[in-house]
């Protein structure tokens, strides 16, 4: 499918594309495409090409001389033959405690929207979440698919200190706080893994239109698991499908 | 290896290079030099690579010595520096002995400065930048006592390089801005606001933003979580205007505004709390 992309010049040395305001599967496909037909066609003559929900932002080394020849350019390369992404589907299983010693909210939670711990557990865990992009803080996974019973207006003040690790609700998205920051989101477990590493050239393993799903662990397992992590620089492997199933 | 010890560390000084590109898709910001301008001008005038690392200081400078005789210069914010309580000029190379203690004093204008070293400072590189940020590089800014590891300088020329060029940044009100992605879905009146009002940097403003007092109008929706860049000015739910810096995040929710071009990010980046600026629009596609 072909989208109505719309271009705009956005700084002397920056392009931005963008596609119909929806966060939409097909849309996250079609961005991650033109990313990589971009990467390869411009490699020499760009910085980066970050996504977003429905954008692709372009930057380039050097200014810009002639915008109408570069959105012309890239307008013939959305057009052109497009080979599908080579990558398999990721399945990362994350370990989650859900447990009011290590979430500090999570009894809040549970008494505002009444639901029991329990039920908070099995409709969190139950998605497959699509990672549509990374953004805010470094590693930090914009995930699609929050169960609609879970939506959760954030704060009003943000906690000045929101850990690594916190599996955390705000509005209608949920995710895992890869550095300590503050934070205004409802957190409701703990997940024992580094999802960001600055010292690997590829600092996080998990990546757009992968997927992602939350495991439930003892407060015992995410000891266990942390003390891999700390020692071993562990991180599970993940599941591999083929497309389209 | 020389070594630079930082006697005091001024307000919150760093190291900093052009800034870690390649690395926005996994959330990274770029980061670098506040002031590039006047960043680039201290490796200019040392013969340095152009993206060999400074030290960044802001308002307050820190005090540093020096193990092992070397080559710096100070650009960036107007101020007086001594070493060994010999007064030095700004803008130009600086013989340094072994030993040698360079003081500088708070700046009288502008508010960040740079502290250039022949060689550029060898502090950590971390995903391809040495550029400090909080949980990349293992500090966030320069403590009392560290050391930061350079290569001396063994002999000296006494040749010298002549830059016909500003050495300070613009003191100017005016910032030059483009359209932002969302500066269409402003009404007329915002518009109006935007283009003709004055606008005072508040007391928030640090590497990663810059807010300003005054209040517009505001009804905006918010939009989907879109890429922002360094000079993106944001347009918040409160009707407040923020500026987006170097550390800025890599991605944003606020309509973007307005566009700072190349040269107005580093004029911003001089400004102090309760200086004015205004927005001169110009056209991309001209």
């Amino acid at each position: 499918m072909r989208y109505r992309l719309k271009y705009k010049p956005y700084a002397e040395d920056a392009i931005l594309i963008e596609w119909p305001p929806e966060i939409d599967e097909n849309i996250l496909q079609d961005i991650l495409i033109f990313q990589e037909k971009i990467k390869t066609q411009y490699n020499k003559v760009i910085i980066e090409v970050v996504s977003a929900y429905n954008s692709l932002l372009v930057y380039y080394l050097s200014a810009i001389e002639d915008f109408y020849d570069k959105i012309s350019g890239l307008k013939a390369l959305y057009n052109s033959n497009t080979v599908p992404l080579q990558k398999k589907q990721k399945v990362w299983k994350l370990p989650v405690c859900y447990s009011p010693h290590l979430a500090p909210d999570l009894i809040s939670f549970s008494k505002t929207k009444a639901l029991s711990i329990d039920d908070i557990i099995s409709l969190h865990t139950a998605p497959q979440y699509t990672v549509y992009f990374l953004g805010f803080l470094p590693g930090f996974l914009y995930l699609g698919g929050l169960p609609q019973t879970l939506h959760f207006i954030r704060k009003k003040t943000p906690a000045p200190i929101v850990e690594r690790g916190a599996v955390a609700i705000g509005g209608n998205q949920t995710g895992i706080y890869p550095v300590d920051s503050p934070g205004g989101w409802h957190v409701i477990g703990k997940c024992p893994l580094n999802l960001f590493d600055a010292h690997q050239e590829i600092p996080s393993r998990v990546c757009p239109s992968d997927r992602v799903q939350f495991v439930s662990i003892s407060a015992s397992q995410y000891t266990e698991i942390r003390t891999k992590v700390l020692n071993k620089n562990y991180f599970p492997e993940p599941e591999e499908l083929s497309w389209g199933k | 290896m020389g070594k630079v010890k930082v006697v005091t560390p001024g307000l919150f000084s760093t190291i900093q290079d052009l800034g870690r590109f390649g690395y926005a898709k996994y959330g990274v910001p770029f980061g670098g030099a506040m002031d590039r301008t006047s960043f680039t001008l201290a490796n200019a005038l040392l013969g340095n690579h152009e993206n060999d690392a400074c030290i960044e200081w802001v308002y307050q400078p820190p005090i540093l010595q020096f193990s092992e005789p070397t080559v710096v210069c100070l650009t960036g914010a107007r101020t007086t520096g001594f070493l060994n309580e010999k007064e030095i000029s700004m803008n130009r190379q600086l013989r340094v002995n072994k030993n040698d203690v360079l003081t500088i004093n708070f700046c009288k204008n502008g508010q960040y400065g740079y502290v250039g070293i022949k060689g550029g400072f060898q502090s950590e590189v971390v995903l391809n930048s040495r550029s400090f940020f909080k949980e990349i590089t293992s500090k966030e800014s320069l403590q009392k006592g560290d050391e930061i590891m350079y290569t001396p300088v063994k002999t000296f020329t006494d040749s010298f390089s002549v830059l016909s060029t500003k050495l300070f940044i613009p003191n100017t009100e005016t910032l030059q801005v483009y359209k932002g992605p969302e500066f269409d879905s402003l009404t007329p009146e915002q518009k109006e606001f935007l283009i003709h009002h004055s606008f005072t940097i508040s007391g928030m403003a640090n590497r990663m933003a810059i807010q300003l007092n005054e209040v517009l109008p505001n009804s905006l929706p918010s939009l989907l979580t879109s890429p922002v860049l360094p000079g993106t000015v944001q347009l918040t739910p409160s009707g407040r205007l923020i500026v987006l810096m170097r550390d800025s995040q890599t991605t944003g929710g606020y309509p973007r505004v307005l566009q700072l071009n190349i040269s107005s990010i580093d004029v911003m980046a001089q400004k102090r709390t309760h200086e004015k600026v205004k927005f001169e629009i110009k056209d991309l596609l001209l």
